[in-house]
């Protein structure tokens, strides 16, 4: 079994605690599992990617076309590492941008968000969720990259169980802070089962 | 404490070899931050202010070094006393050492001494991809790469034995995608013992001409020995998939040809080589008698080809080796699983049929932070410099000044080079120059350089970024701090007494928050005929964010006139155009209320209630 998603974002938004929890509920279930990440430079606001693999996996880089999904925090992001999922894979992607600052001073222009969506249907499969406001309603909008975590579990990508998740969670932060994250977990769940159950 | 614990854990190259060096009860950690490198020792710093914290003395002693040569020289002094030793360091760290490091291997040690080296294939946070490897073979000291966090572990605790074996110092070479990969650690029971070194005194380590003549002959027998070790070392492994073609590789590149072999269904024989220097001649003229054709798989520069290609012809192998300009495998960058996919189906005659996607979208470069004191310093710099002043910059956040609007970045070499090349570029030319330096870059390379601009008078403005921390890294004490890596108090130096003591006559301090005050003090040392230098001392906006009161700031949109010298001139990543409004996203705003000075509309002002 091999298993490999990316969870791509903007320095800030979590992307590596939320790989961190993933990879850790993996061990618990008695998976190998290898995560790949950049520093430095990737911190100040940029673009950061973090790629999650389970199973019989050695190398830390997913191969294009390869990923079984891409969990975005951001809609550009999403587009910009669309190379690297399978076509019968899925991008989970948030649908609040972030307007990189070069934008502001007149350098390039931010692609109208349903221009991004379309790029990314006309590939794979992809599900738009809006992380901010489920983050909102939780508690906290600290824990967007929790509400993406509960949503990528509803997928059943991972064979992990969601109970290794939330006790991963509870482990990972403060007590005061677990609460409105098993929250924005669960959220994040409901809002993709929510969506499927209209789908059907 | 996570990093202490027994059983399999998740650990980052890094930490792993944290780990494994205090499994392998090291005595003494030394480094200069850098990344890729950065975490192996911020982990031993965590492990000893945890200790201290739960009320235990560490058993071992960690140091922030001024720079990666006096953390050599710190942890040399300890190893030939027979004390463990670790030094890590980013790649071009081991450049700032080289010059102890080369002699080193002459001298040898007693105690284990491993020396990391973390490489940066394709420059992910670093001004070149040099390939150390080259080091190994320059001083002729013994190398191990590992390929996985479990082998960082391993390697480490083989590396401390290795080197008392040899009486050498061990180099332990990663990259950047070993030691920013997490993966399951096997993590052992451990024990560590206080132990004091005892220096004895031999005539063999004071490297005078007739003392180094001594030494390296006696420095190519230990080679020898090191290289029987090579042949039979557990870390050069045979793997057999049938067929008649072999693939040699080491380091992460591994990882990429054997996830191939399974993918492709690819039949070869497969030789990684975990201990890289020196190679075990004998095993790789066995392995290449079984081929009909090689394939050398390894990031950088021709290492391992250039010496297998010299075995084979010493030895009459008959054999085609390829390797650098082969298909996808290039000098320059770091591999992906695609690069050496595609070499191996071309190699192995298979279809390599990835369809071409191309993406094209607007680039996220990193920026200075919301709230950065750069920034200010930046903006306040270039309201008054002539505009073809040059900009000699340095290694830190601040090379971010890089970028528009502020471009504060016209010349970088490497730590240390924007006052060595003011010196240069003040005298080459008629026009203006102001060099900018971190304040651990300045500690780390930056004083040699102001005594040569002190000593000749050169004419340029030196500012000195003094934010308290070394930023960029992850936020590591120096020698301007109060507390140092084990949480212990020590002598914090006063920048201005150690820039006023070289001799400089023109200094200044100003907090650079304070535009107005920042502006008139750039001015003065401008017009002043000689060196000048400004301190800009501001805090990190990041230290101590989680205490600090939380106030953001909001545009009165009556006021606003659009100006756009906020956005254009100022460009704080906070403010952005919300269709013709410009507005200050509060998630961003850190409350610096230096966009209030700069606003000549008085439009900004601080926003009254807190925001969740």
């Amino acid at each position: 079994m091999k298993k490999s998603i990316l969870i791509v974002g903007v320095g800030g938004q979590g992307v590596l605690t939320a790989a961190n929890i993933l990879a850790k509920s993996a061990l618990k279930e008695g998976y190998n599992v290898i995560t790949s990440e950049l520093h430095g430079m990737a911190q100040r606001g940029g673009n950061v990617e973090c790629a999650v693999r389970i199973g019989d996996v050695l190398s830390p880089i997913v191969a294009d076309f390869s990923a079984d999904a891409i969990l975005s925090f951001e809609p550009l992001e999403a587009l910009r590492n669309l190379k690297k999922v399978k076509e019968e894979g899925i991008v989970i992607t948030d649908v609040n941008p972030i307007i990189p600052p070069l934008i502001s001073l007149g350098m390039g222009s931010y692609m109208p968000v349903e221009e991004i969506f379309e790029k990314i249907s006309s590939h794979c499969k992809l599900l738009k969720i809006n992380a901010d406001e489920i983050a909102r309603k939780a508690g906290s909008l600290l824990a967007k990259n929790i509400v993406m975590l509960g949503a990528f579990s509803a997928l059943n990508i991972f064979p992990i169980k969601e109970g290794s998740i939330l006790e991963v969670i509870r482990e990972s932060f403060p007590e005061r802070y677990v609460e409105v994250n098993i929250k924005a977990f669960e959220m994040g769940k409901e809002s993709i089962n929510e969506d499927m159950n209209e789908s059907i | 404490m996570e990093l202490l614990g027994v059983g399999k854990k998740i650990l980052l190259g890094n930490e792993a070899i944290a780990r494994g060096a205090l499994e392998a009860d090291v005595d003494i950690a030394t480094t200069y931050p850098g990344t890729p490198s950065s975490e192996i020792a911020d982990s031993l710093s965590a492990v000893a202010r945890y200790l201290k914290s739960i009320g235990e003395e560490p058993k071992f002693y960690f140091q922030y070094s001024v720079n990666e040569k006096v953390a050599l020289e710190f942890a040399a002094a300890s190893a030939v006393s027979g004390l463990r030793a670790l030094t890590c360091m980013k790649h071009v760290g081991m450049n700032v050492a080289s010059d102890a490091f080369m002699t080193y291997a002459y001298v040898g040690c007693k105690g284990g001494h491993v020396i990391v080296t973390a490489d940066d294939p394709s420059c992910h946070s670093s001004q070149n991809e040099q390939d150390n490897r080259l080091y190994a073979k320059f001083a002729s000291l013994p190398m191990l790469e590992p390929s996985s966090p479990q082998e960082a572990k391993d390697m480490t605790m083989e590396a401390f034995k290795l080197s008392e074996e040899l009486e050498l110092p061990v180099i332990l070479r990663t990259t950047t995608r070993i030691s920013h990969t997490r993966g399951v650690v096997e993590c052992n029971e451990f024990e560590m013992s206080k132990k004091h070194g005892k220096f004895e005194k031999n005539g063999l380590m004071v490297t005078v001409p007739d003392v180094a003549r001594k030494l390296h002959p006696i420095l190519l027998e230990k080679m020898e020995k090191a290289e029987r070790i090579s042949e039979e070392s557990k870390f050069n492994i045979i793997e057999d998939f049938g067929g008649e073609d072999g693939i040699i590789t080491s380091g992460v590149s591994y990882n990429y040809v054997r996830e191939a072999i399974d993918d492709l269904g690819i039949k070869c024989k497969l030789l990684k080589l975990g201990m890289s220097y020196p190679l075990p001649r004998k095993k790789i003229i066995d392995f290449m008698n079984g081929c009909r054709r090689i394939l050398i798989v390894e990031e950088l520069e021709p290492f391992l080809e250039e010496q297998i290609m010299a075995i084979a012809k010493e030895e009459g192998v008959n054999v085609i080796i390829y390797g650098k300009g082969y298909s996808s495998l290039s000098r320059c960058y770091e591999y992906t699983p695609d690069i050496v996919g595609k070499a191996m189906a071309d190699f192995f005659g298979m279809e390599w049929n990835k369809k071409e996607m191309s993406i094209n979208v607007a680039p996220r470069p990193p920026v200075l932070c919301p709230g950065c004191p750069h920034r200010a310093t930046y903006y306040a710099v270039k309201q008054v410099a002539p505009p073809d002043t040059i900009y000699p910059t340095d290694i830190g956040c601040y090379t971010l000044g890089l970028l528009p609007p502020y471009k504060t970045a016209d010349f970088l070499l490497c730590m240390g080079s924007s006052f060595g090349s003011a010196c240069g570029f003040s005298h080459a030319t008629k026009q203006k120059v102001i060099a900018f330096i971190g304040d651990s870059t300045f500690y780390h390379a930056g004083l040699p350089p102001l005594v040569n601009a002190v000593h000749h008078n050169h004419d340029f403005v030196a500012i000195i970024l003094d934010n308290s921390t070394t930023a960029m890294t992850g936020h590591q004490p120096h020698p301007g701090s109060n507390v140092d890596g084990m949480g212990n108090e020590t002598m914090a130096m006063d920048m201005e007494s150690v820039v006023r003591g070289l001799g400089v006559k023109h200094i200044e301090v100003v907090d650079p928050r304070n535009i107005e005050q920042t502006k008139e003090a750039v001015k003065r040392a401008l017009e002043f005929k000689g060196l000048s230098v400004i301190i800009s001392k501001a805090p990190c906006i990041l230290l101590g964010r989680k205490k600090r009161e939380r106030v953001t700031y909001e545009i009165d949109q009556d006021k606003c006139k659009k100006c756009k010298i906020c956005i254009t001139k100022f460009a704080c990543p906070a403010f952005y155009f919300d269709e013709e409004d410009i507005k200050i996203n509060e998630s961003l705003c850190t409350g610096c209320g230096v966009c209030v000075q700069i606003c000549p509309f008085n439009a900004i002002g601080r926003k009254s209630e807190g925001i969740k």
